[in-house]
């Protein structure tokens, strides 16, 4: 019998080829990136954060100054031609250090808010995916690191991790701010795993980890993105709170933060060592969220604004 | 033009003088306006109607074309942004534009509503009597607390709730769903209203529930003398219980009358297809449904003229120059809204004529005798118990909901099986347990010659293959964060289909089912359900299973929609030689796709034998009492038949009744005699063969009888 209606599809199927067929139906993520591309916040914020990025990197080359430079003539002088954003203290051009600290800031705040969200979709799914065990355990080490006390934690791991990589300090970050959205999306994946789609999956064979990702993180995805640009802002004013009390980004390596933390001392007298740092801050966050909005709303189909 | 001659006032009350009507709606619009950029949804455009004392009307509609709309506006109950003209007049006096307090002294005395959803009516922290006493109190401040107390309990009496004086003082959380609807039918009756607007009373209900209280609707309009409004889309529920009928299409009535004109004497192409979509439980033919094509216009962006035209087999260039207005025709008190409605009566033309029936191939394979072909699934003595859980922290076990309690059967190959039941009754859970494909409690289920349980992972998800499932929810059977097209491709990718004729194999799925392949990059709420369903169909079809297993598939879709994806199954059916286990509880839908039936009560198979046997001649009284309380869209034989009544509720699966579960409605065990009860008592009775063939009943005292 299966062979007959092999036959059959086998017929209407060549039947068809040279025609309608030939209507090419474009992928899910190419359709999202297409809607996403759509919408004008979206490309203001990504051209923003290429911008941001660009500037980070191509900055110091293209300034008068390197980093570790200092023109000891000029100690704290306002912007000029010879200084485009000023100097600071120690007669640093505030405008390369601004693009190096920059550069970090991005680093650390992309990756630290990439890697938490995954870690708290993963964790969280899969404890209310497959519940029992799994969940227990999961749960607890969730409930665990967070009755932690993070800044004390980094306060004593500090000494040792100084020397080594900075990435160490960013999978630090990161393990410190995952725990409630695992929660949250534990719950979500509760509710969602009764869905009849999800349970169409599982009836057609699809193993457990692909309908995770395929069905049910997607569709919480809007929760995903918005914790992830918090967590962007969140990270870089974690880091510079670190970096403040002297752990975290070390001198004469520089953050956004730690020049913030600098510049805060003395906003009002010299306020190009403060002005530039903070504004590039809230610029870069306010791209991330730009982008971020614009990803939720080509996530979700329901969303109004898709449509406009 | 002869319908110009013909075109009279669009309200009714002309048509029978003397008495003046208690509610009279002429012309009524209600609008809601656009938010933004979005247009306004007209939602009423000009609904007339009159009503006597006594008098039923019924309401008929699909979902969204404006019948509930329309008598809340009657109520005031519309929210303050809604545009509402028009006139409402109860005992000659103008509602509409009365202000809340105003109103509220009218809502409730003199003219009362009952909601489809009994559970959102009353409110959980009062007890059922004191809310009525409420009722009663608030429109006759003088009643003391005693005598309201006491009307309550006289009032729970009268729509039939046992132990009144008891169960009066009960939460609502206490009462089943039928006894809930009774208790609102208690608080709108209670100040002996003049009109009760009943919004789909029976629609969340199972069907012998839903008998009991159409019943007890009956009683409490002799009771109060009351007008009745009911709403419905069951156009079985219609015809029996009403004295005219109004139906409506897109916000406007499209033909009124008396219920005989209309059933009989259809004039309007619409109720032609609304009446010929319905799968009846009288009819043994195997003949298609008539579907209609499309789907309602949006209320918002109406088509021109018409707004039936785009669906209409017999549309016309005039059909989209102007919106048709109702005009008499035939019988007096007898309108459509149609151009060709004089054609129709002329030529006498019926749903038959006008539609275009589909072609459905005969299924020649299934002439083989069924014991001569294979058996695709056996399920044998199958069990699902659910522990009951009691504690936070030491939980012990302190019961067992037996949810599905040693069932068997089997469907063999070309064949569709229709398991029928109330809720409750373990259907779902029975299907859940075959697809899960883990070893059952008890018993064995064998799907395609393997045992679930003993399959290594790699044979089970071969066998997954060859079974597929289609739910009953086309809003979340279907994930909305995926495009059509990898919706149905998923099944093909998790298999290992060819990547290179993946999107020849899902355009060509799309098309079986009747979609068109350009709108697979579409996400799945741009389509109607009806289409969704299809796409879920297209999905479980995409492997070629052998057997597909469907859950109510069909159960929530407005008729004519229904009617067209029922005509696909059966197509399909003899297209891919499938065989189905066909869930659902609307025995009608059962009595036109399936082949053999089984019937289930809490947890257990009653009857089991092919569908010609059991509805010629049901042998189980539950089953009987099934049929027979289904209402037969047909004004005639429904008022000549009697209903067999069920008393009281579905007992609880965690503590089903000893020896026969049914004893407790069953109304043959209150005929028997001591000596014969003992029995039912005692011993569970099992499926026992009746004389003619394929047929058995599990009941002590079987008896074939014809009810339907």
């Amino acid at each position: 019998m299966s062979m007959s209606t092999e036959r059959v599809a086998g017929e209407t199927g060549a039947g068809h080829e040279g025609g309608t067929d030939e209507v090419r139906i474009p992928g899910r993520w190419s359709t999202v990136l297409r809607t996403m591309l759509r919408q004008r916040r979206v490309v203001v914020g990504i051209v923003v954060l290429l911008l941001l990025t660009a500037a980070a990197w191509i900055g110091p080359a293209i300034s008068p100054w390197t980093f570790e430079e200092r023109d000891y003539a000029n100690f704290l002088q306002p912007p000029s031609p010879e200084h485009w954003l000023g100097t600071d203290n120690t007669g640093r051009d505030v405008f390369t250090i601004t693009m190096v600290g920059l550069q970090k800031s991005i680093i650390i705040g992309l990756l630290v808010a990439v890697i938490s969200t995954l870690v708290a979709a993963v964790v969280g799914s899969f404890a209310g995916y497959f519940l029992g065990v799994t969940d227990k355990a999961l749960m607890w080490i969730t409930d665990l690191a967070l009755v932690l006390p993070s800044f004390l934690i980094l306060a004593i791991l500090f000494p040792w991790i100084r020397g080594s990589n900075w990435l160490l300090f960013v999978l630090l970050l990161a393990a410190f701010m995952w725990m409630i959205t695992a929660k949250m999306v534990r719950g979500m994946t509760i509710s969602l795993k009764e869905r009849e789609y999800v349970l169409a999956a599982r009836y057609m064979g699809v193993p457990a980890w692909k309908i995770i990702f395929r069905h049910i993180l997607p569709n919480m995805s809007s929760l995903l993105i918005v914790d992830a640009t918090m967590n962007v802002s969140s990270a870089i004013i974690a880091e510079t709170s670190l970096s403040y009390f002297g752990f975290g980004v070390q001198p004469p390596d520089v953050s956004l933060g730690s020049l913030i933390a600098i510049g805060a001392r003395q906003a009002i007298t010299h306020p190009w060592t403060f002005v530039f740092c903070t504004g590039l801050l809230v610029v870069l966050v306010l791209a991330v969220n730009l982008i971020g909005d614009g990803l939720r709303d080509a996530l979700d189909p329901q969303s109004k604004s898709r449509r406009a | 033009m002869t319908a110009s001659q013909t075109r009279t006032e669009t309200s009714v009350t002309d048509q029978r003088p003397g008495d003046a009507p208690v509610l009279e709606v002429t012309d009524l619009h209600v609008t809601f306006p656009g938010v933004g950029k979005a247009p306004d949804v007209r939602a009423v455009r000009g609904v007339s109607y009159a009503l006597r004392r006594g008098e039923v009307l019924g309401i008929v509609g699909e979902s969204g074309s404006g019948k509930s709309v329309s008598s809340l506006a009657a109520m005031g109950l519309l929210p303050d942004y809604a545009q509402i003209r028009g006139s409402v007049r109860l005992h000659g006096e103008e509602l509409l534009g009365l202000d809340d307090r105003e109103m509220a002294k009218r809502r409730g005395k003199s003219i009362a509503m009952v909601f489809q959803d009994p559970l959102s009516g009353l409110t959980p922290v009062y007890t059922v009597g004191d809310q009525i006493a409420e009722a009663v109190r608030i429109h006759n401040p003088d009643v003391g607390k005693e005598q309201a107390a006491a009307r309550a309990v006289e009032l729970l009496e009268l729509v039939g709730i046992p132990n009144a004086a008891q169960r009066a003082k009960a939460f609502p959380h206490e009462f089943s769903g039928g006894m809930r609807q009774r208790a609102m039918i208690a608080i709108a009756i209670a100040n002996q209203p003049d009109v009760i607007i009943c919004d789909e009373p029976t629609t969340a209900l199972d069907v012998t529930i839903q008998a009991q209280i159409l019943d007890v609707l009956k009683t409490a309009q002799r009771e109060t003398g009351a007008a009745i409004v009911m709403i419905t889309h069951d156009l079985g529920v219609v015809a029996g219980f009403v004295d005219r009928v109004l139906v409506m299409y897109a916000g406007r009535p499209v033909e009124i009358g008396d219920v005989d004109d209309v059933y009989y004497r259809t004039r309007m192409p619409y109720t032609m297809g609304l009446l010929g979509s319905v799968p009846r439980l009288d009819d043994a033919g195997r003949a298609p449904l008539v579907p209609i094509k499309g789907t309602p216009p949006s209320l918002s962006d109406l088509p021109p003229g018409c707004p039936f035209a785009p669906r209409c087999p017999i549309a016309e260039p005039r059909c989209t120059a102007a919106e048709p207005e109702l005009v008499r025709i035939g019988a007096s008190g007898h309108r459509a809204a149609c151009v060709r409605a004089e054609e129709v009566e002329e030529n006498g033309w019926g749903a038959a004529d006008i539609y275009p029936l589909p072609d459905i191939p005969d299924d020649t394979a299934a002439e083989v005798p069924r014991q001569e072909r294979d058996v695709v699934l056996e399920v044998e003595d199958l069990v699902k118990h659910h522990p009951l859980m009691k504690g936070a922290v030491f939980k012990r076990r302190v019961g067992t909901v037996y949810a599905v309690d040693g069932i068997s059967f089997d469907v063999r190959e070309r064949e569709t099986l229709g398991l029928v039941g109330e809720s409750g009754c373990g259907k779902s859970t029975t299907l859940m347990e075959i697809l899960s494909l883990d070893r059952p409690q008890r018993g064995r289920v064998v799907v395609l010659g393997r045992e679930s349980g003993t399959l290594n992972s790699r044979q089970r998800f071969e066998t997954r293959r060859e079974l597929q499932v289609v739910f009953q929810d086309p809003m979340s059977s279907l994930d909305p964060r995926m495009p059509v097209f990898d919706i149905v491709a998923e099944p093909l990718r998790t298999h290992g289909h060819p990547k290179a004729r993946l999107a020849a194999r899902v355009n060509e799925l799309l098309r079986l089912v009747g979609l068109d392949p350009a709108h697979a990059a579409r996400y799945p709420q741009e389509f109607s359900g009806g289409q969704r369903q299809r796409i879920g169909i297209a999905r479980a079809l995409a492997l070629e299973p052998r057997l597909l297993v469907l859950d109510e598939p069909v159960s929530a879709l407005d008729v004519s929609i229904q009617a067209g994806v029922i005509n696909l199954l059966d197509e399909l059916k003899v297209k891919l030689g499938l065989s189905y286990l066909f869930v659902a509880h609307d025995l009608s839908v059962i009595r036109h796709i399936a082949d053999r039936v089984a019937v289930m009560y809490l947890g257990r198979i009653v009857e089991l034998g092919d569908v010609e046997s059991i509805y010629r001649a049901p042998a189980h009284p539950y089953t009987q009492a099934l049929l027979s309380a289904i209402p037969i869209p047909d004004p005639e034989k429904e008022r000549a038949r009697t209903h067999i009544v069920l008393e009281g509720d579905l007992p609880s699966p965690a503590d089903p009744p000893s020896g026969c579960s049914f004893r407790t409605r069953c109304p043959k065990f209150k005929e028997l005699g001591d000596g014969e009860r003992r029995l039912c008592l005692d011993e569970e009775p099992q499926i026992r063969p009746l004389s003619t063939g394929d047929h058995g009943a599990a009941c002590h005292y079987a008896q074939q009888r014809a009810v339907v």
